[in-house]
């Protein structure tokens, strides 16, 4: 059985295509088929970030529209077996997304695939409601800051009630926070929001803290999801959350700042 | 401790807290208004059939109020009740 999963928060630039880039990569090379989509119609990125935007002929809107059909639009991922990318389309008005329309292209995808991985555009218009209407679990993307937190819980209750699952009384979808650039050094000194604050107030279970790291720039700079990136705190910390999904019982890390030495203290701000 | 002050970068004071209270006002009262249509007209109507139906009273004197706090919100609900003999003014307020 086939899941829809969105990849949500509301407030824009806390991380959505990152995860939805780093969350379908790792579902993949644990051997689940996935496919990631891109509802962010006008303003595609996803396609930046997977490192297959050369590779783009056709895209949701023509599928929806009749021009292509879903295999011809479907992007195979080089480096990893199993992943495939439906690119939003960037020149097209985001009132070419319908509901029919996106409901049709699910139910191709679900025949074909263990999970779909739609990753939301910001806000709670259209877009972002049509990408979340179907789906039967959340990933909530929040940065520890007010703002982000606030356009969270504003999501959570768009879930709640504007849901397919809502409408139909039948399961709630399933909502998970996925804490993004997180500083643990900053949430002991007391300046950022610490992640049992997030989490008492937005009241869902944690899939995962993402570490504030470079490597998501730089794996975003090449087009590398940063789940590849093995060696970073930010690809582990991914892939503990994609083990968490799966059911695995990884526990947290990341929540305690690294003891820094007294050269690195002292060099601080050279480096 | 000026010394070691000397030695430490300047740091933005300590906000987190702040943050956390600030956050669950505002959300504690946009959740109200979220979940949407306003319950309280109906409740007062319905409760006040429910009374009708064992003691007269004045429609115009019931009084419902949602009050959200941090911690704790009340709901209070206040029905003056009109006393049996017609020439006495005040009523008993029977509080729920």
């Amino acid at each position: 059985m086939s899941e829809v999963i969105v990849v949500t928060s509301g407030k824009g630039g806390v991380g959505k295509t990152t995860t939805s880039a780093a969350f379908a990569t790792g579902l993949a090379m644990r051997g689940h088929k996935t496919v990631v989509v891109d509802f962010d119609v006008g303003l595609r990125n996803l396609d930046l970030i997977m490192g297959c935007e050369r590779r783009v002929v056709f895209d949701i809107i023509n599928v929806i529209q009749g021009e292509a059909n879903l295999k011809q639009a479907l992007i195979r991922d080089k480096r990893v077996e199993n992943l495939s990318i439906l690119p939003a389309s960037q020149t097209r008005d985001k009132d070419a997304l319908t509901q029919d329309g996106v409901e049709k292209i699910l139910n191709e995808l679900r025949e074909m695939f263990d999970y779909i991985v739609c990753d939301s555009p910001a806000g709670i218009e259209r877009g972002a409601q049509l990408a979340l209407y179907f789906a039967d679990q959340a990933i909530v993307v929040t940065n520890p800051e007010v703002s982000s937190v606030r356009d969270s819980d504003r999501i959570l209750g768009v879930l709640a009630s504007r849901s397919q699952r809502a409408e139909q009384g039948r399961t709630p979808v399933k909502e998970q926070l996925l804490l993004t650039r997180y500083d643990a050094g900053r949430v002991e000194r007391g300046e950022m929001l610490k992640v049992e604050d997030v989490q008492d107030i937005l009241a869902i279970p944690l899939l995962g803290i993402i570490p504030e790291s470079q490597s998501v720039l730089s794996a975003s700079n090449q087009g590398v999801p940063v789940i590849l990136e093995e060696e970073s705190t930010a690809g582990k910390a991914y892939s503990d959350a994609v083990g968490r999904f799966l059911g695995e019982d990884i526990s947290h890390r990341f929540m305690v700042a690294e003891k820094k030495g007294l050269f690195s203290r002292l060099f601080r701000g050279a480096a | 401790m000026s010394l070691l002050n000397f030695f430490r970068a300047k740091r933005p004071a300590a906000s987190a807290a702040a943050a956390r209270d600030r956050l669950q006002i505002v959300l504690a009262h946009e959740r109200i208004s979220r979940d949407g249509d306003d319950f309280l007209p109906r409740l007062q109507k319905e409760l006040l059939e429910v009374i009708a139906r064992y003691v007269s009273v004045d429609q115009n004197k019931a009084v419902v109020k949602l009050d959200r706090g941090d911690d704790v919100s009340t709901l209070e609900i206040e029905i003056e009740l009109p006393m049996p003999s017609a020439e006495e003014s005040r009523g008993t307020r029977v509080a729920l």
